[in-house]
């Protein structure tokens, strides 16, 4: 049970980078990544669909690797690089990932699409002309309830085609 | 200016318009960008964060309450209990006749609770994470009663009784009868008897659930909402006399709302608690759902049994009539139901052609969460009968179910078609959908693929479903449920305006959920005022301070393309006539008919050069105005309200237009079972779409796909499912499994237009066609096992297991159906 006192003596000082910004605060030891990077960092892009893991809206990546940001605690992220959806575009203009999503109509209320854009952008630095079936894999932690997933497929096969 | 752009690809020859094209959506790169405003993404300072304690009981009185451990937390700033709601609040006004009339349903339980997870307190604290654990340190004592959670079982004379306010659990009943039965029924050369069909409860589970901000600014006694409620119009009605206050105190805004399906209309108890919360607490307050909290508590889709049909059917197939049994699980209490009861009436008798109907409809409480609207709301579960009806007939009857459904068709040549209860179809021509789909998954080549699925070990099925998509309602319908109520007809706002320098920009009553409504309507205002939909502005969400609403307004029942994109076009038509008209004074006095809108201005046809630009338009008209004649009348902001053609139905006879517009879809399915273990794959499947005039074809096929997804998920993986105690065995997305991108299988969509002749853009409302795969489903399956039992499929859930035991006791299923000649 926690209360306003234990709260207080259980948060730490963390810093990390997200997306190429140096943050520093003091969080909650039990504050979750997600509720870390939505509420204290503001940065609201990467979404919250479950409580179990199961969704993948609030996928991010940290420190190069594909994660789940409500499977981990902030305390956990302390000293890491993590790259979220707001960080995906430099220019303000689309990415190719992101052009291709909107060409192939592979996004309707936008809900899983951060986290969806995280986990394809993680399969393509790693395979640049992923089939179906890996594309399939590599976005079987997001769920969609919108599209059913077959434009997102070829949104991602059109994407690694242009050389996103 | 707007983001969008065209692909050049993409581009057609622009006198053919914009509306037709698949332009790229407008809400697109915020979305993409993860700039979206979501419901959650609002923040205010000092905003308190509101948890819910829920029940863990399905039945049980509420002996104590104590919130003072909570509240002593350094941190909480306040709790809201049932008791305080009882005191602050009336009510929620009920849809229903007596017994459902006499419910009193508050904001949160008050002396009892009536299924796990309904919310007995609300905790508010600084962070989501202290109000949690602070929740944990309310004591609530119960005493425990027994449950029911077999609508079967509800009106036995021992089971428990849910409000004693109704005397038992029976809520609604009414019988549906039109055409002569007992004349079909002589006329008959067969009937068949099926003695239980069950559609089973799920929902369309948007990954985004439930939420709010709620801010009360106590110098005018006025709430802002920001929500991702998806029909504000009936929150407010639902929520202004509960909580004693007119509508104008209840602002509701919304942006961007992360998926909706229905499932997000009825969230008023929980806003009626920010409200309450926000006012005593004096701070703003944000409430987010948890999932496990979604999935105990909102909006299941309604559970509906069917006993003892009866249908009267020729040796040739042609179908005459049928009668039935419909009885409708509502959960624990009425938020939108009886309504229910009334909705499937718009589809009575699906695409067919049988004209003698009768359904004694009843709706019963149980101790489950309560039912309202989830995609294809009521007619999903009795188009699922019919097609069931229809793949049972022609099992029995060893007739070929591609036939039965040609020879019963209501055909292109007979619309617009008066149907047995008085609803009008539009226009379509569902043979050929059908034609199309079964060349989509090959059916001459079925017989080849049998035997070839046959030599691996496995069984192969082909299965169709139907799905009329009727849109666009007649409220009049609800006094079919309660004659007293006081609505009827529908409608629509838009309001569009010339701003200052020029800029168009568009307002909707639409609370959209991922539809595209941005993009649709830019669409249809560039066509009229002659410019590109990247010239038009349309303003993101609602929001009840723009004027630009209406009672009906929201985002429900397949009918934007209808009700919202009409009331753009008439907007977008007076305000052209407004340009002309201005055009013509400053023009001294050139006739209107000489006019034209062109290259974003207005010119006098015969010399173009006589050109007055949007922004000189609406310079002159805002900001530089004197010497206008006086009775000139041009605002350049104008509001318009879309009505449809209805007349109030005869509640007598339960007969008249329900709805505007039939869009339809036609699914099939193809499936390999193995007949060793149950389980099965779609190895093929095709979706076929009909909506009249598309707008957008690219944002109408990923409707279609999206539904179907929904419906592949409902048929073989999706249920809430209880035991019996009542507690919800599929409570997150661990037991209860959405499909993932793994399970999808290959689909191929394919489309007609018929235009619908009552609407000004040809228009249908679409998006709830997905039921289809239900019924595809069913079919494929039952097919697969002819010849291996025969079984009857009987459930709209078919899991794996419930495949293997249907293989195993086949004749478990064949006792369901009995066939009569006469």
């Amino acid at each position: 049970m926690a209360n306003g006192a234990a709260a207080a003596s259980s948060s730490r000082a963390i810093t990390v980078t997200v997306n190429d910004t140096v943050y520093e605060r003091d969080v909650e030891a039990r504050k979750l990544l997600i509720h870390f990077i939505r509420d204290d960092l503001d940065l609201t892009g990467s979404h919250i669909g479950c409580d179990t893991g199961n969704c993948g809206a609030c996928s991010v990546i940290v420190d190069g690797v594909l994660v789940k940001s409500c499977m981990l605690l902030a305390v956990q992220a302390d000293g890491t690089a993590i790259e979220t959806v707001e960080g995906l575009s430099e220019s303000g203009e689309l990415t190719p990932l992101q052009q291709a999503f909107s060409d192939h109509h592979a996004l309707q209320c936008g809900y899983c699409t951060p986290g969806m854009l995280m986990s394809a952008t993680a399969l393509l630095r790693v395979n640049s002309d992923p089939s179906e079936e890996q594309i399939k894999k590599a976005l079987q932690g997001n769920i969609c309830r919108c599209t059913g997933y077959w434009n997102i497929f070829e949104a991602v096969k059109a994407a690694a085609g242009n050389g996103a | 200016m707007s983001g969008t752009t065209i692909a050049p690809e993409r581009v057609e020859a622009p006198q053919k318009g914009w509306a037709g094209q698949s332009v790229p959506r407008k809400e697109d790169k915020r979305l993409l960008q993860g700039e979206g405003v979501f419901v959650d993404d609002i923040k205010r300072h000092g905003m308190g964060y509101i948890f819910f304690v829920r029940s863990p009981y399905a039945h049980a009185h509420i002996t104590s309450i104590d919130v003072s451990k909570a509240e002593a937390v350094q941190g909480v700033y306040g709790t809201l209990t049932g008791e305080e709601v009882a005191a602050l609040t009336d009510p929620f006004f009920q849809l229903s006749t007596p017994p459902g009339a006499y419910l009193k349903d508050y904001a949160l339980a008050v002396g009892k609770v009536r299924y796990v997870g309904e919310a007995v307190v609300a905790v508010v604290a600084e962070t989501r994470e202290l109000a949690r654990d602070a929740s944990e340190l309310v004591e609530v004592e119960y005493e425990p009663l027994a449950a029911v959670v077999d609508a079967r079982r509800a009106r036995d004379g021992d089971a428990p009784v849910l409000h004693d306010d109704s005397g038992s659990n029976l809520m609604w009943e009414g019988v549906y009868e039109w055409g002569d039965l007992d004349a079909a029924f002589a006329e008959a050369d067969r009937v068949v008897k099926i003695s239980e069909l069950h559609f089973h409860r799920f929902n369309s589970t948007p990954l985004e659930t439930d939420g709010a901000l709620v801010e009360y600014n106590r110098g005018v006694e006025q709430w802002t909402i920001h929500t991702n409620n998806q029909f504000p119009g009936f929150a407010a009605i639902m929520m202004g006399p509960a909580m004693r206050c007119g509508l104008d105190k209840l602002r509701f805004v919304t942006q961007d709302i992360g998926g909706g399906f229905g499932n997000k209309i009825t969230s008023h108890p929980q806003l009626v608690v920010c409200c309450l919360l926000a006012r005593k607490l004096k701070r703003a307050v944000q409430w987010t759902e948890w999932r496990t909290d979604f999935h105990m508590s909102m909006s299941h889709g309604n559970e509906r049994w069917f006993h003892d049909t009866e249908v009267a059917v020729k040796e040739d197939g042609t179908l005459l009539g049928f009668r039935t049994k419909a009885l409708d699980d509502a959960g624990a209490w009425l938020r939108y139901e009886p309504l229910g009861g009334v909705i499937w009436a718009q589809v009575t008798p699906g695409m067919y052609k049988w004209r003698h109907i009768r359904l004694e409809f009843t709706q019963v409480a149980t101790n489950k969460a309560p039912c309202s609207p989830n995609r294809g709301y009521s007619r999903m579960q009795h188009l699922w009968f019919t097609e069931r009806v229809i793949d049972i007939v022609a099992h029995e009857l060893r007739l070929d179910p591609v036939e039965v459904r040609k020879r019963n068709y209501v055909r292109t040549e007979d619309m617009p078609y008066e149907t047995p209860n008085g609803c009008v179809y539009d226009s379509g021509d569902y043979a050929q959908m059908l034609d199309i789909a079964l060349d989509l998954i090959d059916w001459n080549g079925v017989d080849a693929r049998r035997a070839e699925a046959e030599s691996r070990g496995k069984l192969l099925g082909i299965g169709i479903g139907s799905m009329l998509d009727s849109g666009t309602n007649n409220f009049g319908q609800s006094r079919m449920i309660n004659p007293e109520l006081q609505f009827s007809g529908n409608n629509e706002v838009a309001t569009v305006k010339l701003d200052i320098f020029g800029e168009i920009v568009v307002t909707l009553g639409t609370t959209p959920q991922g539809q595209g409504h941005e993009t649709t309507a830019a669409q249809i205002v560039a066509d009229i005022l002659q410019c590109s939909p990247d010239d038009v502005h349309v303003r993101a969400g609602h929001d009840s301070y723009w004027n630009s609403h209406a009672g009906f307004s929201g985002t429900y029942a397949s009918q934007f393309a209808v009700t919202g994109l009409s009331a753009v076009k008439g907007a977008t038509d007076m305000l052209a006539a407004e340009i002309k008209k201005l055009a013509s004074a400053i023009f001294g006095g050139a006739p209107v008919e000489a006019l034209e809108l062109a290259d974003g201005g207005v010119r006098i046809k015969d010399n173009p050069e006589a050109f007055l630009p949007f922004m000189a338009c609406g310079a002159i008209i805002n900001a530089n105005n004197a010497g206008l004649p006086d009775d000139l009348g041009v605002t350049l902001n104008c509001r318009y309200v879309y009505r449809p053609p209805f007349q109030v139905p005869d509640v007598e006879r339960k007969f008249g237009n329900l709805t505007l517009t039939y869009a339809a879809q036609i699914h099939a399915a193809v499936v390999e079972i193995d007949p060793e273990t149950g389980h099965y794959e779609i190895v093929d499947y095709a979706a076929v779409d009909d909506c009249g005039k598309r707008i957008n074809p690219q944002i109408v096929e990923g409707q279609v796909m999206g539904a179907t997804a929904q419906a592949i998920g409902a048929a073989m993986h999706e249920v809430f499912e209880y035991d019996e105690e009542g507690n919800l065995l599929t409570p997150n997305f661990y037991d209860y499994h959405v499909p993932h991108a793994l399970d999808m299988p290959p689909l191929r969509t394919g489309s007609i237009e018929s235009p619908s002749p009552f609407t000004p853009l040809g228009t249908k409302g679409m998006g709830e066609g997905g039921g289809a795969g239900i019924h595809a489903v069913c079919a494929a399956i039952q097919d697969a096992l002819r010849g291996h039992g025969d079984a009857i499929v009987y459930d709209s859930f078919n899991p794996y297991q419930r495949v293997w035991e249907m293989l195993q006791h086949p004749e478990r299923t064949r006792a369901l159906v009995e066939v009569s000649t006469t």
